[in-house]
């Protein structure tokens, strides 16, 4: 048996926040359209997958990485909108059941499209060149894209967080998904809210992707097992909480990497373990309010 | 319904049930082939696809097999048994196939195996797997194309052991044909004097492998063995030299797919050693591997990988039994192979084993070439060493329980 050095685990702690930060990007998107229109959106997988195939083809045809990471989750988000305006609208006040089953239909008609249209073998994504060794952490050599990801996912949170807390209109999503009915009382156009909502919802599922795909390659059903784990992401954190969104993304990015380190059997169940004992413990998760999901 | 139509439609249906050759005769021969065309190994699959075209238009071209037409039909059974198994079922009811040829990953190719013994047809596999040829799962109509992971990681390990060092970690996806390959490595790693520093299982399919890096980084190994097929492998190498351990360690894998060079490009494959069954550029030694590539060539404008060339080679037998059986019935043309079992389709000499329905053959280590050595397009690995057919290298059928 190897030793358990303080280096290994402490690198291990870091490949875990990478997971963790893919994880927090889908979770919070996912939350943010749960919260404020109870849509459960199970096409948020494969938006993810078109993030990255978004980004495929922008660089190839701008040969920037830059380029390709602002306008991939632009045009993912832009999808979304439509996806809202023209679908998912047409489903509000029913059961919650019908956006479900319309949301997961349109997953498998996004993937059949991306196969028809990108081929049914996967695609290799490089990272910029200047990303594309390791740096000496001291304790460790880790992947500069890997530390890059983890920049942007934190760039993007910041942005989030101030754009909810300080504008207006992040004033006004805040208040909606608290009481909708009210905000609408007090005479503010509501479906504007959600129109909006799953459209930053979408494009960040569209970053997400774009940032996996240097990482692990763009291949059509990239996003089936990932949004499993997010939607366990957003249980464990609590249905609509954003905070719980971050926060339970990154203790589960934390779950699987140690466990890949102590016991690799186990990776594939271990989140799901997670989420039975949090809800044991905590049956709304962990920052979530009781009958919100109801 | 009327009674008599009843009885009419239900009469040819009993029928056509208890003399399907009556039907079949008029009808081209044709051959079923269930293949992972979605998912990680898609890459793999579209090859073993263009081999199996290329073998039905070279019979085609000549007169088929017993003068009739032949077809290849290909359905997708997406990596999952259940799905492998039910497309198998629709190819010998609903279509007609006379054969099943093909089958990737070796969990599926087994509930395959499963399906063409239940409806008696028979089946060359082309599967990497141990169980196919050993008992409980080989029958008499079932045979075995592709080489296997005893023999793959047999050799592959040996070579690696004199070569490349004798401290290694094997990282491996954790299903039959991965398994398989982490037990006999660890095997012959031990019998040799060699160290296993760990051995990590992942799930197959999986594209990150960040998490298993750190531990093997800090453990120093010579080797790492990579038994990460399909789509992973490049997940997979791309991960290591992120983490900066290319140049810390060689990496070996039991097979290299060309498939995969090509998608995943020469840096990433450069100084990766690996086993595989065949590579076109062994064209310029042997005669018949020249004119597999030149059908490729013009067909596909690409020459043939590695897997491609058993299915193309699979498609093959089943014709030359049928010819030398003057029957498509399995028991006949299987009886038929194994009594003249020796042929030579795309590399050289191979044989079926009689005891076991196993095809041996010769096999390759290769190393990927790098951006600045790759010749042409598809000259993406060098040959370092050539492994000639033996049976010893497998299992007897003794040890497979077929004595």
């Amino acid at each position: 048996m190897l030793d358990i050095s303080l280096a290994a685990l402490a690198a291990q702690v870091f490949t875990g926040l990478v997971l963790g930060m893919l994880f927090v990007l889908l979770a919070i998107g996912l939350s943010l359209i749960f919260g404020l229109m109870t849509v459960v959106n199970f096409s948020h997988g494969a938006l993810y997958m078109l993030g990255a195939y978004f980004g495929f083809t922008l660089l190839a045809l701008t040969g920037s990485f830059s380029v390709a990471l602002v306008l991939a989750p632009l045009l993912v988000g832009t999808l979304g909108l439509l996806i809202e305006r023209f679908l998912i609208r047409r489903l509000y006040g029913r059961s919650p059941d019908d956006p479900l089953l319309l949301t997961f239909g349109l997953s498998l008609v996004i993937v059949e499209t991306v196969r028809l249209i990108w081929g049914k073998i996967g695609l290799t994504l490089d990272p910029p060149r200047a990303l594309a060794g390791a740096v000496n952490l001291g304790f460790t050599y880790f992947p500069t894209y890997r530390l890059f990801v983890i920049a942007i996912t934190a760039l993007a949170l910041v942005g989030l967080w101030l754009f909810l807390e300080k504008t207006n209109v992040g004033l006004v999503i805040r208040a909606g998904s608290r009481d909708p009915l009210m905000v609408r009382a007090l005479g503010f156009d509501v479906g504007r809210i959600w129109f909006l909502v799953f459209g930053i919802g979408t494009g960040l599922a569209g970053l997400a992707g774009i940032l996996a795909g240097p990482m692990r390659g763009a291949y059509a059903d990239m996003g089936v097992t990932i949004i499993i784990e997010s939607f366990v992401v957003v249980v464990v954190g609590g249905m609509g909480s954003l905070a719980g969104a971050v926060v339970s993304g990154l203790l589960i990015g934390q779950v699987v990497s140690l466990t890949t380190f102590f016991a690799p059997k186990l990776t594939e169940i271990v989140v799901f373990i997670t989420m039975a004992i949090i809800l044991l413990l905590r049956p709304s998760g962990l920052f979530g309010e009781a009958g919100l999901a109801e | 319904m009327h009674r008599r139509t009843f009885l009419t439609s239900a009469t040819a249906a009993a029928a056509t049930l208890a003399f399907p050759g009556v039907l079949r005769a008029q009808n081209p021969v044709r051959i079923g082939m269930p293949l992972p065309l979605t998912g990680p190994f898609a890459a793999l699959a579209k090859d073993m696809q263009q081999g199996a075209v290329l073998a039905a238009d070279e019979l085609n071209g000549k007169s088929g097999i017993l003068g009739r037409k032949v077809e290849v039909l290909f359905r997708d059974d997406q990596l999952k048994p259940q799905v492998g198994a039910q497309r198998t079922q629709e190819l010998i009811e609903k279509e007609q196939c006379q054969f099943i040829v093909g089958g990737l990953a070796a969990h599926v190719q087994m509930a395959i195996n499963e399906q063409t013994k239940k409806a008696k047809v028979l089946y060359v596999s082309t599967s990497q797997s141990d169980e196919i040829s050993a008992k409980p799962d080989t029958s008499p109509i079932t045979f075995h194309e592709a080489l296997n992971p005893t023999i793959t990681s047999r050799t592959v390990g040996k070579w690696v052991m004199e070569n490349l060092g004798k401290k290694w970690w094997i990282v491996y996806a954790d299903y039959a044909w991965g398994k398989q390959n982490n037990a006999v490595l660890t095997e012959i790693n031990k019998k040799m004097g060699g160290t296993i520093l760990g051995s990590t299982p992942y799930p197959l399919g999986s594209a990150e492998f960040s998490a298993h890096l750190p531990k093997i980084q800090a453990a120093k190994p010579e080797v790492l063995m990579s038994v990460t097929p399909g789509a992973d492998n490049i997940a997979f190498l791309k991960q290591v030299g992120s983490f900066g351990m290319r140049s810390q360690m060689k990496v070996a894998q039991p097979l290299l797919w060309i498939a995969y060079l090509k998608e995943g490009g020469a840096e990433l494959y450069d100084g990766i050693y690996g086993g595989i069954n065949w590579y076109w550029e062994l064209q310029d030694s042997i005669p018949t591997a020249k004119k597999f590539v030149e059908a490729s060539m013009k067909k596909f404008n690409m020459p043939p990988g590695d897997y491609g060339a058993y299915s193309y080679s699979g498609v093959l037998e089943v014709a030359r039994g049928s010819e030398l059986a003057k029957s498509t019935d399995a028991a006949k043309v299987a009886d038929a192979l194994r009594k003249s079992p020796q042929y030579d389709h795309f590399k050289g000499k191979q044989w079926w084993r009689a005891c076991d329905n196993k095809s041996f053959q010769d096999m390759w280590i290769v190393k990927g070439r790098g951006p600045a050595q790759v010749k042409g397009e598809w000259g993406l690995a060098e040959i370092v060493a050539k492994v000639p057919a033996n049976e010893e290298l497998d299992r007897t059928c003794a040890e497979k329980g077929l004595a």
